[in-house]
């Protein structure tokens, strides 16, 4: 098991490598260069110059990329171009408020998706079926997005009952557990939940659909097993893929917090990327991309492990 | 990444060796099943029917979409002239949204068409020549797995500044890998067939065999995974055009105008939700449609 | 196209198919970073020759390379090592043939009839498909369905146009033979190709291939698991056992006076429909050992009721013992074994 695990991280070895090319490329992506977006077009030749040295820009592209991964592999994302402090503290900071958003979003996601997904599965009806099949197409149908905006005018303009935007009360410093902070969370929570919910129902529902076909089950219905024992049977077959899909949601979501944490002012990565593509500001962009990137690698390889470990038909070590 | 099991977000469509169980023709069969299949043939209607309108959309006697009226801003629906009411410059929003389909369907189709084209063909290359070719293409794939979709899109796009061109490649290069991940694993399937041995046995070309026993086998499945990436474009190319990375305005584009009628939540929230109606029927017709399809062409989910 | 019949090159005496020492190691899984990895030895150092006109019948269990050896001898897989001589030409060597050339002579039936025909193509499509990509007008390959189809007993008027899950399993195969014959090959190779038929279905197609054989002048390489249908086809028999063969010889020598103890469990084990032929010598015990990692010396001591200390030591060569070849030490003169005649 633990040598599969290391395999596992030693492939990720070249895709790390590809990814960080990827992202010190999407510098040179953008139209002109960097430092203009930080100086004003009428300044002197020499300030220009003397902050192309300064951020590595004067130097042939390998050279920067080189100084660039030497310098990010010590944990020095550079400085942010837009505020003047370290990258790496700003990403970490909103990458904590992401984190929080995300875990509140993927537990509920999650669990009704289990839940729905299962009933629909075992559903004699076929109106519940139905139903739950509906649902999951919504999911994976409504742009996530403008449901953020019509919760805010339910909930917030016309109710009343819960606050549009930020992570709490207007004074706070970080984010607590109390009242007033899980009221900001309730609306973006939901609205990020969506996309993971309609995925995962419909994989829930498939998988246990398909497992439930399988003769084994028959079988233990011929031993005399009653339902609830063989439903443990029939969850533990259906795990494995569920649990992939589950993981690949959970990065998915975010990743994709980024519109919801616009549309909320959620002050995570998202918005960091969002206003730092708007400052033209490419340290952040690059750090958060590399984080969230890094990240996403780290919850397959993790996801991937823990599917082995689950899956006795998967040959392990 | 999940190198081993290509698992996707839509769920790996698999071939199904097993062809039709009577008639003539696969297409044809297909074609048949298509027609007895009501709700796939109502969300066809309706993509049609959108399709239609936004490229007739000058011949419909609709408002000019442009042209903006300090007066008549923010007028609510059932105005008289304006049905849909007015946006926040006072443009009719009918016909904005009516306009907004070119763009917003343009964007969504279109990277999904170029993947399909780049990624087909890479992922069939992949899986048929195998080996080292196999290894050099799906490890370049790896690399864009890396990232959540919706990142690899908004930080492309956002490091090559907003505008249609940049977002259709950015939306391309995004769907690339997820095609060509279901394209290598459906040949190599395919591959794994007596039939293709039998082909190879019988000393005809690669391309020969591509082309008569590959392609007819794994284009279905391909096509229907495609179909479903669309609805996920079209919210995508959406989402970049609401973060002002997509279209610029003043275009009438349906993630834009939900970004600009944002400050109107307050005077007039039914207006402001309205083109998310318009990405959301759109999006729901080709997730159906792409489920009629897989039933239709009995590609496993 | 006619002008592509191959000419009978090395006379009567030059063997059709002559192999040796082939072998293919199939590398599974692997540790860290590929280091010390592991080899499947589905085929090792296998030396084999089929006569013009012969029947070469191949037994042994399943997984014992039987399969590999007919992809290998058609070139479907690469050999790690080993020749290929078909009637006095190299294959794929600067002198010799090309592998296109060898598929030209030599063609292959599988065993899966559904798996082995393209679901979307018609089975005029499919038995079409090789005379064309070797340049076959298309009028002339219509023609040539035709006459292949009447050839295995299928109406052409009636199946031409039919697709492959429109026909049953029996006719499915006959397609898979005329489709193996559409090259007009001089060897043909039968990789279970009765196995999953019927017992009645599987008599007619056997005795379908007993006229083609004559009728078109075809030489069979006959790979089965089934020791009665074996018998009843071939003219030589080769015995395999985990890659290697282990006994090959004249089918009377082999099924009257079989040498090796495994072809002596094989047949022992065969039901009898006579009841006065009981079955006298213990079966066979256990499944074969994992190829990844075969026993030493003698691949067959593990199961093998002779099996001595030499056995594990040494392996034993394949050596002509009577009529036949055996690989056993019993059966050489000095070997070492306690039953081997004292040198």
């Amino acid at each position: 098991m633990l040598l599969y695990a290391l395999r596992r991280l030693i492939y990720l070895v070249p895709v790390a490598f590809g990814v960080s090319l990827l992202v010190f490329g999407l510098v040179h992506l953008a139209p002109g260069d960097p430092i203009s977006a930080i100086v004003p077009p009428d300044a002197p030749k020499e300030v220009i110059d003397k902050l192309k040295e300064y951020y590595g820009f004067d130097k042939p592209l390998p050279v920067q990329y080189l100084r660039w991964l030497g310098v990010t592999l010590t944990g020095d994302f550079g400085t942010s171009i837009g505020t003047g402090r370290p990258v790496a503290s700003e990403v970490a900071s909103a990458f904590g408020n992401t984190i929080i958003l995300a875990i509140a979003a993927t537990t509920l996601a999650f669990t009704l998706a289990v839940i729905l997904g299962t009933a629909a599965a075992y559903a004699k009806s076929r109106i519940v079926d139905r139903l739950v099949t509906l649902i999951s197409l919504v999911g994976v149908s409504v742009p996530h997005f403008w449901l953020a905006i019509v919760l805010v005018i339910i909930f917030a303009v016309e109710l009343g009952a819960l606050p549009p935007m930020g992570m709490g009360p207007e004074n706070s410093t970080g984010w607590r557990f109390d009242r007033a902070h899980l009221a900001h969370m309730v609306l973006p929570t939901i609205a990020l939940s969506v996309i993971p919910l309609g995925v995962v129902t419909r994989t829930v529902r498939s998988t246990i659909k398909e497992t439930l076909s399988m003769e084994f089950v028959t079988a233990l219905q011929a031993k005399g097993m009653n339902d609830s024992q063989i439903l443990r049977h029939v969850l533990k077959n259906a795990a494995p893929t569920c649990l992939a899909v589950m993981g690949l949601q959970a990065g998915n979501l975010i990743g994709g917090s980024i519109l919801i944490e616009t549309v909320f002012a959620w002050p995570g990565t998202g918005f960091l990327l969002n206003s730092a593509i708007f400052r033209r500001d490419l340290p952040i962009l690059q750090g958060t991309t590399l984080v969230l990137a890094g990240f996403f690698m780290l919850l397959n390889l993790t996801v991937d492990v823990i599917q082995t470990m689950v899956d006795p038909r998967i040959k392990r070590g | 990444m999940a190198i081993q099991t290509p698992s996707l977000e839509l769920g790996a469509p698999l071939v199904q060796a097993t062809a039709a169980a009577a008639g003539r023709g696969y297409w044809k069969s297909v074609a048949r099943r298509l027609r007895r299949d009501p709700v796939t043939v109502i969300c066809a209607a309706v993509l049609l029917l959108l399709v239609a309108s936004a490229l007739a959309a000058p011949w419909l006697g609709l408002a000019d979409p442009y042209k903006t009226s300090m007066l008549r801003r923010l007028y609510p629906l059932g105005s008289p002239n304006h049905i849909l009411g007015t946006d926040e410059l006072g443009r009719d929003m009918l016909a904005r949204l009516i306009y907004g389909g070119r763009l917003s369907l343009f964007m969504g189709v279109t990277p999904v068409v170029c993947a399909l084209l780049i990624g087909g063909l890479l992922g069939i290359t992949a899986g048929f020549v195998g080996g080292r070719t196999n290894m050099a293409i799906m490890r370049v794939m790896d690399v864009f797995y890396a990232f959540p979709s919706v990142l690899l899109a908004i930080s492309l796009s956002g490091a090559m500044g907003a505008g249609t061109e940049n977002t259709l490649l950015s939306l391309t290069l995004v769907f690339i890998p997820p095609v060509c991940r279901v394209s290598e694993s459906v040949t190599t399937q395919v591959r794994g067939f007596d039939f293709v041995d039998a082909a190879r046995a019988s000393g005809a070309s690669a391309l020969t065999i591509v082309r008569v026993h590959v392609l007819g086998n794994v284009l279905g499945p391909i096509l229907v995974y495609a179909t479903s990436l669309i609805s996920v474009a079209i919210i995508l190319a959406a989402g970049l055009s609401f973060l002002g990375l997509g279209v610029k305005p003043p275009e009438p584009e349906w993630g834009l105008m939900l970004n600009t009628l944002r400050q109107a939540i307050y005077v007039n929230p039914v207006l402001a939700a309205l083109p998310g109606v318009m990405i959301f029927i759109t999006s729901i017709c080709f997730n159906m449609m792409s489920d009629g399809l897989r039933a239709a062409m009995d590609v496993k989910a | 196209m006619d002008t592509m019949i191959p000419v009978d090159r090395g006379g009567p005496a030059q063997p059709l198919l002559l192999a040796s020492g082939l072998r293919k190691h199939f590398p599974v899984g692997g540790g860290l970073l590929g280091r010390g990895r592991k080899v499947v030895r589905a085929v090792d150092d296998l030396t084999l020759s089929v006569a013009k006109g012969e029947t070469l019948g191949v037994v042994g269990e399943s997984g014992c390379g039987k399969s590999t050896v007919a992809r290998l001898l058609i070139r479907l897989i690469k050999p790690d090592r080993g020749t290929m001589v078909l009637d006095g030409d190299p294959v794929d060597e600067p002198h010799g043939i090309t592998v296109n050339e060898l598929r030209r002579q030599v063609q292959m039936v599988f065993q899966d009839s559904y798996a082995s025909l393209n679901p979307r193509l018609t089975i005029a499509e499919t038995l079409a498909f090789a005379p064309k990509a070797h340049g076959l007008p298309a009028a002339q390959a219509r023609e040539r369905v035709r006459d292949l189809l009447s050839k295995v007993g299928l109406d052409p008027n009636n199946y031409a146009e039919r697709y492959p899950h429109e026909l049953s399993g029996g006719q499915r195969q006959r397609v898979n033979i005329a489709r193996a014959l559409a090259l007009r090959p001089r060897l043909v190779i039968l990789d279970e190709a009765v196995s999953a038929l019927d017992k009645s279905v599987e008599a007619q197609v056997l005795n379908m291939l007993v006229d083609l054989k004559s009728e078109l002048g075809l030489t069979y390489l006959f790979i089965s698991h089934d020791l009665n249908v074996v018998q009843y086809l071939s003219d030589r028999v080769l015995v395999m056992y985990l890659g290697k063969i282990v006994e090959l010889g004249p089918v009377e020598a082999i099924y009257g006076n079989p040498q090796h103890p495994y072809t002596r469990a094989l047949l022992s084990a065969r039901p009898s429909m006579d009841p006065r032929k009981r079955t006298k010598e213990a079966p066979i015990q256990g499944d074969p050992p994992n190829p990844i990692d075969p026993p030493s010396g003698c691949r067959f001591r593990t199961r093998c009721p002779f099996a001595e200390e030499v056995c594990a030591k040494l392996e034993p060569a394949l050596a002509e013992t009577g009529r036949q070849a055996v690989a056993c030490h019993m059966s050489v003169a000095g070997s070492g074994h306690s039953k081997a005649v004292a040198a």
